[in-house]
């Protein structure tokens, strides 16, 4: 009884104890909490910059670094509460959703002295016309990643739909993006809101699921690398990360044009260290570190001044800085209303969800039902008959 | 009365994080976004029955091939030597001590097209065999991962069988089969019934093996259910179908626990 007592008493201290641990390593300058997409930042890996340890460093402000692997994802996480971010790394359209919803700060541009580096081009955009809640981190493409070894030339969305492939076909995990190939491929923009648009979209992407292998978002870097698929809608700087792992790779800016997006860095309401969230957009703003970051990560800075800095057989890549032409094919994406995006949700689950060959598991299922009623009705009537002849014994 | 205030602390972490829970996930099933009083999202549930049915199909036949490999496995480890019985009960426990999630990915690695199984066959001249993305990989998932919840019950019913009726069942003229079958199976129906329940009812919410080792096509009830709280934000729907599954999960135990409640009133009650 001591002994347990003893014992108690040692994990009662540790409890008091534990949460003074980290509180004293965030004294010397504060911390930041950054929710940013999974893979999305230069870690150090293979001899790169580690751009949080650089950070750091500079700054003494203690960074607590957490990813997501979609934009819903994360919005849903904003919703839900019960965590809170000073800095989040959304696409263009989140951000025209965030800011529509109220759920971002206006920044202070006193202290990201960094933004004058960011190219006009990329300033006020449709998603934040003044440019008051975002700072652009990123842009790049969306196009077709396959393996040359097991698939043709592709120079169209099509080759998501072609039988050959069946099995080893990739897609996109997420709403806007997977119905951002249909709408392409059926001529309409990727900002409608028709329902009858939204309908035809979600009957192509039901077509296309018994070819599709899973539906998946960064797990594609070991399928891709290790080809257990062939082929896959993604985005382009991701296409340059797996190519360094397997050169049979090609991409594929397809004919029927491509989302071209642009992904920037926020701070949400709620926030609890906005001048270190500042500090953070600030130092990424950095030429330099931009540069760095962005070589490694394979996706396309905002910042020209960074090119300096980078391999210039990446800053040359035309797969990461497509041609004027090229780039003309590009549409981007713009916040939908919220009924639209509720609309557009709804089909997305349907189609995922949809079984393919529903009258098999209803008969399945109904004789399940009924093997489970016979066995206990059988049980019933042995237990009657046992009590009966106990009591029979009995008498 | 002392009894009964040493309970109490249970009864305050049952009230906090069971009930009140409980009762959210109810008001969400019956409300709106905007927070009124409707019937929609269980009126939507009928969209959703192939995939209930489907989940109830699969996860029952799990439940029935961890019962076909979990009670030999119990059987033989409770007649085993006592200083052996603690080691294997460690061995059968060892692969809970990984994260269920690692434990689901490392299949993946041994069942894909250039998995390691496939590899193997591929170097011996073999053709790869479609191991993966199909409802026998899905079942295999769910039986490696909930096996041990069906050998635990049944061990520690069959480790408690009085061998005395064992002897008398023989002494008085038994076959070996037949000591089985009218002696040591009766007795255990117990252990067996709360090992399909504790296999069944995390099979049949369970959402990560589906996406892992199942194909785009057979989604099953609980990945339903966590896309509508994680991608579509809809969490009222959500709820509800959250809610229809916990009321047939709780309908079917109740059913089992009733009927086999019969020969043995203890027992099922370990649960």
């Amino acid at each position: 009884m001591k002994k347990s007592f003893r014992i108690l008493a040692v994990l009662l201290l540790a409890a008091v104890l534990l949460p003074a641990v980290p509180a004293r390593a965030a004294e010397a300058g504060g911390s930041i909490n950054v929710y940013n997409w999974g893979q999305y930042i230069s870690d150090g890996t293979g001899g790169t910059l580690d751009v949080i340890a650089a950070f750091e460093e500079a700054t003494g402000i203690q960074v607590n670094y957490t990813t997501y692997d979609t934009n819903e994802t994360m919005y849903t996480k904003l919703k839900t509460g019960g965590s809170s971010y000073d800095v989040i790394i959304p696409s263009d359209y989140m951000i025209g959703r965030l800011i529509a919803e109220d759920m971002l700060e206006p920044l202070n541009f006193d202290n990201i002295p960094n933004y004058q580096y960011v190219d006009e081009s990329f300033r006020n955009q449709a998603y934040d016309p003044d440019n008051t809640y975002s700072v652009p981190y990123t842009w790049g493409t969306v196009g077709i990643i396959y393996n040359t070894k097991y698939v043709d030339e592709v120079t169209s969305w099509e080759a998501l739909w072609d039988e050959a492939y069946a099995d080893k076909i990739l897609m996109f995990d997420n709403n806007r993006d997977a119905f951002a190939i249909a709408q392409l491929l059926l001529g309409h923009s990727l900002n409608t809101e028709d329902q009858a648009d939204f309908e035809a979209e979600a009957d192509l992407l039901r077509e296309q699921k018994p070819l599709v292998q899973q539906y998946v978002m960064d797990q594609i870097f070991s399928k891709m690398e290790r080809e257990e698929a062939w082929i896959a809608p993604y985005y382009a700087g991701d296409y340059l990360t797996m190519y360094a792992e397997n050169d049979a790779l090609a991409f594929s800016h397809p004919e029927e044009g491509f989302n071209l997006f642009i992904d920037a860095m926020c701070i949400p309401k709620g926030c609890t260290n906005k001048a270190g969230a500042e500090a953070f957009i600030n130092f990424l703003c950095d030429p330099e570190i931009s540069g760095q970051n962005l070589d490694a990560l394979g996706y396309s800075t905002p910042i020209s001044a960074a090119k300096e800095y980078m391999d210039p057989e990446t800053a040359a890549s035309p797969v990461a800085y497509p041609d004027e032409a090229t780039l003309a094919r590009g549409q981007a994406f713009s916040a939908l209303s919220n009924d639209a995006t509720q609309r557009m949700d709804a089909l997305w689950l349907d189609v995922k969800t949809g079984g393919s060959n529903t009258t098999v598991y209803l008969v399945a299922g109904a004789a399940a039902v009924v093997v489970l009623v016979a066995l206990l009705v059988f049980l019933q009537a042995r237990r009657k008959r046992r009590k009966a002849r106990r009591g029979s014994s009995r008498a | 009365m002392k009894s009964r205030w040493l309970s109490g602390p249970y009864i305050l972490w049952m009230a906090l994080f069971t009930l009140i829970p409980l009762g959210i996930v109810v008001y969400f099933a019956f409300t709106d976004g905007a927070g009124g009083f409707t019937l929609a999202n269980l009126a939507r549930l009928g969209d959703y029955l192939p995939i209930l049915l489907r989940s109830a199909w699969m996860s029952l036949v799990a439940s029935a091939v961890c019962l076909l490999i979990g009670y030999p496995v119990a059987y033989r480890i409770a007649h085993a030597k006592p200083s052996r019985q603690k080691f294997y009960y460690l061995l059968v426990m060892l692969p809970m001590c990984m994260s269920f999630l690692l434990r689901t990915l490392a299949w993946v690695a041994l069942l894909e097209d250039t998995g390691i199984l496939n590899n193997l066959l591929r170097a011996i001249g073999l053709t790869p065999l479609p191991l993966i993305r199909n409802s026998g990989a899905v079942i295999l998932g769910m039986v490696y991962n909930y096996l041990p919840y069906m050998i635990m019950p049944l061990y520690t019913v069959l480790v408690k069988l009085d061998p005395r009726l064992i002897e008398a069942a023989q002494d008085l003229g038994c076959t070996p089969r037949q000591v089985f079958t009218k002696v040591t199976l009766p007795l255990s129906v117990p252990g067996i019934v709360s090992g399909l329940t504790m296999v069944f009812v995390p099979a049949v919410s369970t959402f990560y093996i589906t996406q892992k080792l199942g194909s785009p096509g057979s989604v099953l009830i609980g990945d339903v259910i966590e896309s509508q709280f994680k991608a579509a934000y809809n969490p009222n729907l959500g709820a509800a179908i959250s809610l229809v599954l916990m009321a047939l999960v709780f309908l079917c135990v109740g059913l089992m626990n009733r009927f086999s409640g019969s020969d043995g009133e203890e027992g099922v009650a370990t649960l």
